[in-house]
């Protein structure tokens, strides 16, 4: 309904400039961008496609101190060799602990870091354009991202009506003020806020509208994809209840693709249709939700699993895996895993796993693990199912 | 008022404490008996609570008015209990944490009721005396141990200091139990790593620290606020089950403030919901999370994700909290009730007996 | 329908924090109260003194050195006595005050708007362009603001010695603009810091957006506070420093005398007993400046988070 309507704002508004024609697939793509033919996707109709990528930060000491003080080059290996797929359509929930890359995957996807090495392809253009500023416009116009903080992802000197006509201006997707007014009055409605709250500004809103406001902004352009970058931890659980039913709303009525990075294991299973799990800049495993609830393989995943509080009250006893997950800056040799891992042998210690399918799992030909003792056949995959509790 | 401490058995014995032997107290926490408002003071001591608030009221006096962000609030802690109060942000449960143990920040202030500590009242009692009851009579845990820590001194420094502040002791007697209290809460290299700074911890290893200062001089209450919010999911079981662990051994009751059901679940005896400054229900924590009364615990157990169940739609409660400023009428809730009837918007409903649990709705109100 | 809005912005300014605290802030009230007088009288000099000091034919050699009307041989005329060339000293402070007013505020502006974007640009751009401008303030800092003024000066004096008479003005407004631009760099450059870094600046970004546009639209509006209660502290500064100068003989011409050129003609007669004749400007010049750094007190208090109640 809403893309009905702009369409018809569009057409009817004021004679097209060429300042104004709303992005689409008609603009003439620009040289640097070159659409990879179609065969070369995995799946046929994945829509983005994360190959190989690693993000490497520099967080080494000034030059000058650095120098007097003998200190090495300090480099972070954010991201270390990731790749998954997303189908058009799909919500890929992307969980993990605190420095495992998962929000670094999101930026770079959106193109606000760069990469180190690999490629992002979404919908056979390549993503890397976007992070030098470059990249055709209805690229970014589909590529958008809600952020975690709703304190700080809207300015506070700006009203809530300006902050969610900005993408719209600078997409120049609409023409005059009436009718850009009008598009983000729809949006506001549309997010479940009322059209006046344009003219209040972000702190007279409470933590869940504001992410109202970030989703309407993250709307206004009309994106096929959007990274949520963990987008309801901050909020309250009564809040989130909310916000989710929206976002899940929204996918089902404009036919959204997610990107939905959490660190809390039960919103990705009611998210996402497939999950990934990443460790220190690694995915260890990724499986469908059913999977890698019931199933889950890699000892990592078993752990996050384990950790959960046990609301049900079945009263199961928890061995907590001992550990922390540690510095990123120097991290274990082989699999970073294997200082806490039950399962680590020898070759755990000195050789990197592989992202591998699973032999005999006979589930969808995506499910991977990262992990030698899968490999080997030492883990007892059944030893681990999880029974579904009955629901009261 | 003299101050009576009833036995209760400590894993590390403190000088001056000779072992009490046949004085135990029961190796599980004795739930406080629903359906009993308070103990009489003629019952013998294992009846009377250790922690009695009742009817607190806290206020913050603002240009714009009064503002009550906690109205009316009572309940009680048995020795060695686990309460958890359990709330969404703005309903006041951390600020009943501070009013406690008298950290409440001004212009905030006791407006109202009584907060009773072994029998002795607490709460205005003047700064000197408050230090005292802080530390050695209630111990606290934070949500920031980043921020709970003094970052310029050693842990071993700030654990000796705080166990000589409260206990008589030596400098290297402190240490010493300093080293056995790092061990306890699983410090690894310990006797290393006593004389390491806050900022050369990991976030879960400081939270150890803090349980170990908090635990320090063996205090009969500790005020946990969000003790596990601010660290990763597998520290968080760690630290939670650490921190039952102790409190089982050493007998110690804790306040457990929240917004997370799950950690509740796993480790609180029992639990009081707060909604807008006010307790809306309490009970044992199994029956309050299976069989919740109050139209809010069920709106807010039915929007927990769950890992185990596939649902379409979360369960969605309309609306938010009201803000201090514009605090319903009534029953604070019944703007976003789906059960709401005519007596609900003029008459505040108490907390009225529930099955094992007690829910202020007037839905449970007795029939006259 | 604009009238409307406007009164609405009006009632929300009255109802708002800042404008609460002034109402409840006798101190900034009464800084308020005399900073508007003096502005005012001394925008207004031309009509509210009663003579003219700088006109040549108006002066009488023959008035000169006349003490205070409520001394012996004071002058209604002349309430505050006049100097050694016979000019009125009231009306010379109010139309010197109108000069240090000027040069006071027009430096601060500009050594705002130059420090807040090199600030700015530091702090959002960073790497090399960060470390060049940090670099350049540092070693200005290690200089007192007094000789960058002077060194300034002195530099204008020599490249244009005719036109230095009617260009005073300007130089001494860069002179003292050019000292004092770090203090807001620095600040700029930290909140500049902090504000990249969060989430509406990365949205403002995947947008599209310019980086300067960025700059301008997003991280100036809130890296501004802390300037604005820097930049009223500095106008005191700024005065100041324009009358050390004028002492010294190297700031206004003296055809043109601010409150610094009197006190520093007074100074020659201050102990052959015509005391008046620097009192009353030095006076004027202490009532402005403390009136300017009470409001610049209140401002900084009012717009801190953290003392609200």
């Amino acid at each position: 309904m809403l893309v009905a309507r702009t369409a018809a704002v569009s057409a009817a508004g004021p004679p097209q400039s060429a300042n104004c024609a709303p992005a689409g697939g008609s603009e003439a793509r620009t040289s640097s961008v070159k659409p990879r033919a179609r065969g070369d996707h995995t799946s046929a109709s994945s829509l983005l496609q994360v190959s190989r990528v690693t993000k490497v930060f520099d967080v080494s000491a000034p030059w000058l101190t650095r120098m007097f003080a003998r200190q090495p080059r300090l480099l972070l290996h954010a991201v270390e060799d990731v790749s998954f797929a997303i189908r058009r359509g799909e919500t890929l929930g992307l969980v993990g602990e605190s420095g495992c890359g998962k929000s670094t995957i999101a930026r770079l996807i959106v193109g606000l870091y760069r990469l180190s090495s690999g490629t992002i392809t979404y919908d056979g253009f390549d993503v890397s354009a976007l992070s030098e500023g470059r990249g055709p416009r209805s690229l970014r116009r589909k590529l958008q991202m809600i952020f975690q903080d709703p304190y700080a992802s809207l300015n506070p000197r700006w009203r809530v009506a300006d902050i969610v006509a900005e993408p719209i201006r600078a997409q120049r997707l609409v023409c005059g003020n009436r009718a850009i007014r009008a598009r983000v009055d729809a949006l506001l409605t549309k997010v479940g806020l009322a059209a006046a709250d344009g003219q209040k500004y972000p702190h007279q809103f409470s933590g869940g509208q504001r992410q109202r406001i970030s989703i309407a902004r993250a709307l206004a352009s009309e994106p096929e994809f959007l990274v949520c970058d963990e987008p309801t931890s901050a909020l309250d659980v009564s809040v989130q209840a909310q916000v989710l039913n929206l976002m899940r709303d929204l996918q089902h009525q404009l036919g959204l693709t997610y990107l939905f990075i959490s660190h809390n294991l039960a919103v990705v299973h009611h998210v996402a249709d497939r999950v990934g799990v990443m460790y220190l800049g690694r995915i260890v495993e990724l499986a469908d939700k059913a999977t890698l609830f019931t199933r889950p393989r890699h000892p990592y995943t078993r752990m996050l699993l384990d950790a959960i509080p046990d609301l049900a009250m079945t009263g199961k006893s928890r061995i907590p895996v001992a550990g922390e997950v540690p510095n990123p800056l120097s991290p274990p040799s082989g699999c970073t895993f294997h200082p806490r891992c039950p399962y680590a042998n020898e070759r755990c210690r000195t050789e990197v796993p592989a992202l591998k399918r699973t032999p005999g799992n006979g589930d969808a030909a995506n499910d991977i693990v990262a992990c030698h003792a899968v490999e080997e056949g030492r883990l007892d995959i059944a030893s681990r199912v999880v029974r579904i509790a009955e629901e009261t | 008022m003299t101050d009576i401490m009833p036995p209760h058995r400590s894993a590390l014995p403190l000088p001056g404490e000779e072992q009490r032997s046949g004085v135990m107290s029961p190796p599980h926490p004795n739930p406080f008996r629903p359906g009993e408002r308070e103990p009489s003071a003629s019952e013998a001591g294992e009846g009377r609570p250790l922690l009695d608030v009742r009817h607190l009221r806290i206020e913050f006096p603002t240009r714009r008015g009064v503002l009550t962000a906690v109205d009316d609030v009572s309940f009680a802690i048995a020795p060695g209990e686990v309460l958890g109060v359990v709330g969404e942000s703005g309903a006041g449960k951390s600020l009943t944490g501070a009013a406690i143990i008298g950290l409440l920040e001004p212009p905030g202030r006791i407006a109202g009721g009584e907060i009773v500590l072994d029998g002795a009242r607490i709460d205005h009692l003047p700064h000197d005396q408050m230090r005292r009851v802080r530390g050695r009579r209630i111990g606290a845990i934070f949500q920031d141990p980043l921020a709970s820590l003094d970052p310029l001194y050693s842990i071993g420094r700030q654990l000796i200091e705080t166990i000589r502040t409260h206990l008589p002791m030596s400098e290297a007697a402190a240490r010493t139990r300093a080293l056995e209290l790092l061990q306890e809460v699983g410090i690894p290299a310990a006797a290393r790593r006593i004389d390491h700074y806050p900022h050369q911890f990991s976030g879960g290893m400081r939270q150890r620290v803090v349980i170990a200062l908090a635990l320090a001089a063996n205090p009969r209450l500790i005020i946990a606020d969000e003790p596990t919010t601010a660290l990763d999911v597998s520290i968080q079981a760690q630290i939670i089950t650490l921190l039952r662990r102790l409190c089982r051994e050493y007998g110690t009751a804790v306040m457990l403030i929240t917004h997370d059901m799950g950690v509740i679940a796993e480790t609180a005896d029992r639990v009081a919901v707060m909604y807008a400054g006010r307790i809306v229900e309490i009970g044992p924590v199994a029956d309050v999370i299976r069989a919740p009364k109050h139209p809010y615990t069920i709106g807010l157990m039915g929007s927990i994700p769950s890992v185990t169940t596939d649902r379409e739609r979360l369960v969605q409660i309309e609306g938010s909290m009201p803000r201090l400023t514009a605090i319903p009428s009534g029953c604070p809730f019944h703007p976003r009730c789906n059960r709401v009837f005519d007596r609900c918007l003029h008459e505040r409903p108490e907390l009225f007996e529930a099955g094992t649990s007690r829910a202020a709705c007037w839905l449970h109100a007795p029939l006259p | 329908m604009s009238t409307n809005r406007v009164a609405v912005a009006l009632r929300h300014s009255w109802d708002s924090d800042l404008a609460y605290s002034f109402r409840h802030s006798p101190y900034a009230m009464a800084a308020a109260v005399v900073f508007l007088l003096c502005v005012g009288s001394s925008t207004f000099a031309p009509w509210v003194a009663p003579h003219n000091p700088f006109d040549l034919g108006q002066l009488d050699l023959s008035n000169s050195l006349k003490p205070p009307m409520w001394l012996d041989g004071g002058d209604a005329a002349f309430p505050l006595g006049t100097d050694d060339q016979g000019r009125d000293i009231l009306s010379t402070i109010l139309f010197g005050a109108r000069i240090s007013l000027a040069v006071g505020i027009c430096s601060v502006l500009f050594s705002m708007v130059l420090g807040v974007g090199l600030g700015l640009l530091a702090g959002y751009v960073g790497g090399k362009t960060d470390a060049f401008i940090m670099r350049v303030a540092d070693v200005q800092l290690s200089f007192p603001a007094i000789l960058i003024a002077l060194l300034i000066d002195g530099v204008a004096r020599a490249l244009l010695p005719r036109a230095h008479e009617s260009l005073a003005f300007y130089v001494l407004v860069l002179s003292i603009g050019v000292s004092g631009w770090v203090q807001y760099a620095r600040t700029v450059r930290g909140s500049t810091l902090v504000e990249k870094n969060k989430e509406y600046v990365q949205a403002a970004r995947l947008f599209g957006i310019h980086p300067l546009a960025i700059m301008a639209r997003h991280v100036l509006p809130n890296v501004l506070g802390p300037v604005l209660v820097i930049g009223t502290i500095h106008i005191a500064t700024a005065i100041i420093t324009e009358a050390t100068l004028s002492f010294l003989g190297v700031g206004v011409p003296p055809t043109q005398p601010s409150l610094g050129t009197l006190i520093r003609i007074g100074n020659d007669f201050l102990f052959s007993g015509e005391w008046w004749v620097t009192l009353f400007p030095g006076i004027a010049l202490v009532v402005m400046v403390l009136a300017i750094n009470l409001l610049g007190d209140w401002l900084r208090d009012a717009l801190n988070p953290r003392l609200r109640t």
